[in-house]
């Protein structure tokens, strides 16, 4: 039991470490209130729904899951990029290198959802792009196959 | 109360952390004397290790000649050439050429021919007696038309005494789903790839541009195989299998984050011909030591999978992707090794947030052809840390396994494209 609360206790040091560490790497212009508000949100999702593949630094797994910074991917195009996290992604070469795994579609996660998590990862991991809001979302989610 | 509670756990978790960060420091500190002599890696006493070389490419499976020659398979060719033949002088091995304009992972010598594998054919190159490749711009096609569909795409592959070779075609989705890795996508009924994929073939060692019809289903349920070795001592055919992954993200009902990271276990399976491994209908459970039912296919975590399926004949730790398998038949050694298993892990990602698992090279110990007592890790260290292990972010991961004429073992690492040489010395 002492043994566990020692472990949860370290990993919210940690966490809040790691936050802390992401923040100071990012943060020479300051982001707007808003988009602060949907950085913090979108991790909660990156948790939840993208930790398992692209792993807690984002840096994705050699030849099977693509990292999330340095690329070309996460830090263009907005609608491709809502579009890949509402549609899902299979063997699409990325930056020139093949990632073999399938990326599951994930239509389920709300218009904020999808806005927030993209806002955050555009916001981390090194990457420092303009937020990703549901007025993005909306009009790409019409457009994809029911 | 509360905040007692919370005051609590502020010092239990802050002692914890200071007790364990020196004890990490004087354990790093203590590793990296005891690896530097063996080019990094942490052995049992009195073997040593010397990496022959590196940055060759993305270095795959590998086999060693007679004479003491090298050959390694590419996962991608570098300038044309995917398979690289090397030789070895004062502890480092020179590339000497390459040919194959393929990449792939599966290489074996047998009866005087090298095979090869792309990710879709099997080749043979004819050997004169150094057992150089004589013609290497005309290998013979021995099979083609193999499904690869980017995942699971490695066709690993091995000989056995009577002509034949064994080829490994991995299912191309992680467990049948109707949506592959699909949050509550249930499996495809009758899994129908499993006639062209997720098992064993079997093809004739000598006949030319051979498909599926001219082969055998040889074994099937096998989700992916990228390590496999044929037991001479009781010439059967065993293999290692990558398990299933994701089964937090997929049923998170059913799997916390931490169970889905210690679950299912990497199995060994020993096999015959027509086995059925059970995959995408079950997953080997590691606490519970049984087949259960796959969530995918109205399993809960607990319910037992049909026993018609094979056991495994060893179960491993969840996710550390094995990919590579070799007995170990020569005398330098100790004795204890002599018909055991060595097994290269290439390590973990979907242990993730969980600390990832892996990056070394275990030894089985054999008796009578079957595994016998508990695996130990036998060459530690090719992430660099605990700490690069723990992130999944390691500077090397063993891949292939291979055993020269004098009994070393070779180690190569596909992420720095190095080829390690462990010999013993009494």
């Amino acid at each position: 039991m002492f043994k566990n609360i020692g472990l949860a206790g370290i990993a919210v040091l940690l966490a809040v470490t790691s936050v802390a560490q992401q923040k100071k790497a990012t943060a020479k212009t300051p982001p707007t209130t808003a988009t602060k508000a949907s950085i913090v949100a979108g991790e909660l999702v990156y948790t939840q729904f993208c930790v398992s593949c692209h792993l807690p630094d984002g840096g994705g797994v050699q030849n099977m899951n693509p990292p999330l910074f340095k690329s070309s991917w996460v830090n263009g195009d907005k609608s491709r990029l809502v579009t890949t996290v509402l549609g899902g992604m299979s063997q699409q070469e990325i930056d020139g290198e093949r990632y073999n795994n399938v990326m599951p579609a994930f239509m389920y996660l709300t218009d904020k959802q999808v806005a927030d998590v993209l806002t955050y990862v555009r916001n981390s991991f090194g990457n420092k792009k303009t937020a990703v809001t549901v007025a993005d979302v909306k009009p790409v989610r019409a457009k994809m196959p029911k | 109360m509360k905040n007692l509670l919370t005051n609590a756990v502020v010092i239990v978790a802050t002692v914890f952390l200071f007790a364990s960060s020196s004890f990490a420091q004087t354990n790093n500190k203590l590793l990296k004397n005891m690896s530097e002599e063996n080019a990094g890696l942490i052995l049992p006493a009195k073997f040593k290790a010397t990496m022959l070389a590196e940055n060759l490419g993305k270095t795959r499976h590998i086999v060693i000649t007679p004479q003491g020659g090298i050959y390694v398979r590419l996962a991608k060719p570098v300038n044309n050439k995917g398979t690289l033949f090397l030789q070895e002088s004062k502890g480092k091995a020179v590339v000497k050429n390459g040919f194959g304009n393929y990449g792939g992972t599966g290489i074996y010598i047998k009866d005087g021919y090298l095979y090869s594998s792309s990710n879709q054919e099997v080749f043979r190159y004819k050997l004169n007696s150094k057992s150089e490749v004589i013609n290497p711009d005309a290998p013979e096609k021995i099979v083609t038309g193999l499904i690869e569909r980017w995942q699971h795409e490695t066709k690993s592959l091995v000989l056995d005494n009577d002509g034949n070779v064994y080829v490994n075609v991995g299912a191309w989705l992680n467990s049948c789903q109707e949506k592959d890795r699909q949050r509550g996508s249930m499996g495809r009924i009758g899994c129908p790839m499993l006639d062209s994929a997720g098992g064993i073939w079997m093809f004739k060692a000598d006949k030319l541009n051979q498909t599926y019809s001219d082969g055998v289903r040889y074994a099937t349920g096998l989700r992916n195989i990228v390590g496999l070795d044929w037991n001479q001592q009781n010439n059967q055919l065993f293999v290692m299998q990558h398990g299933r992954d994701q089964l937090h993200d997929i049923f998170p009902d059913l799997y916390t984050v931490q169970q889905s990271a210690l679950n299912p276990a990497e199995c060994m399976f020993a096999l015959k011909k027509d086995d059925n491994a059970g995959w995408p209908y079950l997953y080997y459970d590691v606490a519970q030591h049984k087949n259960v039912l796959a969530p995918e296919y109205g399993g809960d975590g607990k319910i037992a999978a049909d026993s018609k399926y094979l056991e495994p004949a060893a179960a491993y730790p969840a996710h550390m992707a094995p990919n590579g398998l070799l007995f170990y038949t020569g005398n330098q050694f100790p004795e204890k090794y002599k018909n055991g298993a060595f097994i290269a892990f290439h390590g973990s990602w979907n242990r993730s947030p969980e600390p990832q698992a892996g990056y070394f090279v275990v030894f089985q110990p054999f008796k009578d052809g079957k595994p016998f007592g508990d695996w130990e890790i036998f060459a530690d260290n090719f992430s660099g840390s605990p700490e690069k292990t723990a992130s999944g972010r390691a500077d090397r991961r063993p891949c292939g396994l291979a055993q020269g004429p004098d009994g070393s073992l070779y180690v190569t690492d596909d992420s720095k494209g190095s080829i390690y040489k462990i010999t013993y010395n009494k």
